[in-house]
């Protein structure tokens, strides 16, 4: 029940945040048809305002793109003129989200282990060296660790390509670029949540029935250990799949996260706007698996 | 600790109960040898880079080593020279000296992450505490709208503010009454703070909300509403003296996550202007000299290397003042 409930409150909030962005990309001053893209006239430019719509009040220009995302349109792009949003995200929006899935997972994959790991050899070498290495990784952003994997592996010792996308061997630097850092971030969380959870009283009940150490590490801890990481990976996870512009900047990697940040310099506003919206049912509807799987998971947890 | 016996000499420390929260956490932060360590290595790293500067005057200068008198912005016919005795760091495409360079955008990351901070402190605890207080229908209200706000993506929200800003300022650029050069850049750090400030204050208000709402309805601040102190007074006095220590924690988180959007700002040139230089400025015209041909390494790894080692030091210092701040801590 409340699930549903959460689910039909999603279409109010979603209709706030268009109407915001909707309302915030046309109050920054200058508009789509200025910088290099000037019309010759100022006839020419009232026409091709008209022809926009972008003459009429907001509210009806509202209404109206509303209308037509209800048909599933969501307007043409005011800089790529002979292309429409769905079309320039229906292209970015495959390798986006590829390339977000392969660091999701790269991340996961990496801090998951080393976050156990540090956790059970608490206060040891190995949690030292491998809570450092954590720290490290979410001390240099992808705008530095990308240009030096360049210039490291692919021309120095030209073992992968310098960009492109195409191969999964494209793939690997600007995986590593991007989920690094989340790795890092995981792999923290992950640690502060074994060592919270070892300190509950349900593990000291384990331990004293006499089970290994392995088994409470595994079996008892873990699950309620990780519901931090699980938390955090909805808005990574939202955040990797839109694309990363350092990322596809720095690889020449078609995706959508260019966009993100090109488009509210160009005032491109239906770009935006759907960008926005593309965001947000994004991270909301993965913030509600979350929950759900919170729920799921821990059965302390219960929503009403 | 609570069962020992009065103390016989004047110069022992009070027991850890007789202190209150604030110094028991600052006792055992200066108890753990890493903090203390990484805070001092944080100290040395900021004195050096405001210290920087004065090396170059004329009369400090005659005195030193000719790798450390380089001035930031001082352009030479020595392009892209290696890191060697006379470019301790090596030089960038207009022969300025790196080192200098990159003590120079430290100073200005560090500048923009604290000031980018203490602007959201004032709105993430402002807005938190009168959510949190007045409850109810205005809580409802004021959470919706920084749930709103999470789920825009904040880069779309920052380069709305700023280049906004920015046209406000080429406005009044173009008017009768001209600023002059520095007051416009002053105007622009301004924009860039307010811009990196107005992002990052909706955790800082959830979890000040989340706080208050539940200190709201403890006997002491019954109490003081009973003996009656204003609204005013209870969230001054009673309420937000007991969030400081959440709040302080999250600030040293909240320090370098502003200094890496700034540094992704000045990258994508939405940042810091040239010829002023900050570590994402740096980064970016390094990579932008990456080809096959020859590799000018020290062009990224260098500022990259300043960025990694002052997020690393208030990442630590974060770490421990968190620990110590722990409330199931013991002494």
């Amino acid at each position: 029940m409340y699930f549903v409930k959460r689910i039909f409150f999603l279409i109010p909030l979603l209709l706030v945040i268009s109407f915001l962005a909707f309302a915030l990309v046309r109050a920054v001053p200058g508009g789509p048809f200025d910088r290099d893209r000037k019309p010759a006239s100022p006839e020419i430019e009232r026409n091709l305002r008209a022809k926009y719509h972008l003459d009429e009040p907001l509210c009806q220009q509202y209404l109206r793109y509303l209308g037509g995302i209800l048909h599933g349109d969501f307007g043409p792009s005011l800089k790529y003129r002979n292309h429409s949003v769905s079309d320039i995200i229906g292209q970015g929006l495959p390798v986006s989200l590829t390339l977000g899935a392969a660091a999701f997972c790269f991340a996961l994959g990496v801090g998951i282990p080393l976050g156990f790991f540090t956790a059970a050899r608490r206060g040891r070498w190995q949690d030292y060296a491998g809570s450092l290495a954590a720290l490290m990784v979410i001390c240099v952003p992808g705008l530095v660790i990308g240009p030096i994997l360049v210039m490291l592996f692919a021309i120095k010792l030209r073992w992968f390509p310098v960009a492109l996308w195409g191969s999964p061997w494209h793939a690997i630097l600007p995986t590593l670029t991007l989920g690094l850092f989340f790795s890092g971030r995981i792999a923290r969380l992950m640690r502060e949540g074994m060592l919270d959870t070892l300190q509950a009283q349900f593990i000291t009940t384990a331990r004293a029935k006499g089970l290994g150490e392995i088994a409470v590490l595994v079996k008892h801890a873990f699950p309620i250990a990780v519901l931090p990481v699980l938390s955090y990976s909805g808005p990574m996870l939202a955040d990797l799949l839109t694309g990363s512009f350092v990322v596809e900047n720095l690889f020449q990697i078609p995706g959508i996260g260019v966009f993100m940040v090109n488009s509210s310099l160009d005032r491109d506003y239906t770009m935006v706007v759907g960008l926005v919206l593309l965001y947000a049912v994004l991270l909301l509807v993965l913030n509600l698996l979350v929950d759900f799987a919170y729920s799921a998971l821990d059965p302390r947890v219960k929503y009403e | 600790m609570n069962s020992d016996p009065p103390s016989a000499g004047p110069v022992k420390p009070p027991p850890a109960s007789r202190l209150g929260p604030n110094q028991r956490a600052w006792r055992r932060f200066r108890r753990n040898r890493l903090a203390m360590t990484s805070a001092v290595l944080l100290a040395l790293l900021v004195a050096l880079i405001l210290l920087w500067p004065l090396f170059s005057r004329p009369g400090l200068a005659a005195h030193l080593p000719p790798g450390m008198t380089h001035a930031p912005n001082a352009v030479s016919d020595a392009q892209f020279q290696p890191p060697g005795a006379h470019y301790w760091l090596g030089t960038d495409v207009h022969g300025r000296d790196l080192l200098s360079r990159v003590c120079a955008g430290a100073r200005l990351s560090l500048l923009v992450g604290l000031v980018g901070t203490a602007v959201s402190l004032v709105i993430g605890v402002l807005w938190g505490a009168i959510a949190g207080y007045c409850g109810g229908r205005w809580d409802a209200v004021m959470m919706r709208c920084v749930d709103v706000l999470y789920s825009m993506p904040s880069i779309i929200f920052v380069i709305v503010l700023i280049t906004t800003l920015n046209a406000l300022l080429e406005k009044w650029q173009s008017g009768p009454e001209r600023l002059s050069g520095a007051a416009v850049q002053w105007l622009q750090f301004t924009a860039l703070f307010g811009g990196l400030g107005a992002v990052s204050w909706l955790p800082m208000a959830r979890i000040v909300r989340g706080q208050v709402l539940s200190l709201r309805h403890r006997a002491f601040v019954e109490a003081a509403r009973v003996l009656g102190a204003d609204h005013w007074r209870i969230l001054r006095r009673h309420i937000l003296p007991n969030v400081q220590g959440v709040v302080m924690v999250y600030l040293t988180m909240t320090v370098p996550s502003i200094i890496l959007y700034e540094s992704f700002l000045s990258w994508l040139g939405l940042g810091i202007q040239p010829p002023e230089a900050s570590l994402g400025s740096l980064i970016a015209s390094g990579s932008g000299e990456i080809n096959s041909i020859r590799i000018y390494w020290w062009l990224i790894v260098f500022p990259g290397a300043m960025l990694a080692v002052t997020l690393l030091a208030l990442n630590f210092v974060g770490d421990a003042l968190r620990d110590a701040w722990d409330p199931r801590a013991e002494d």
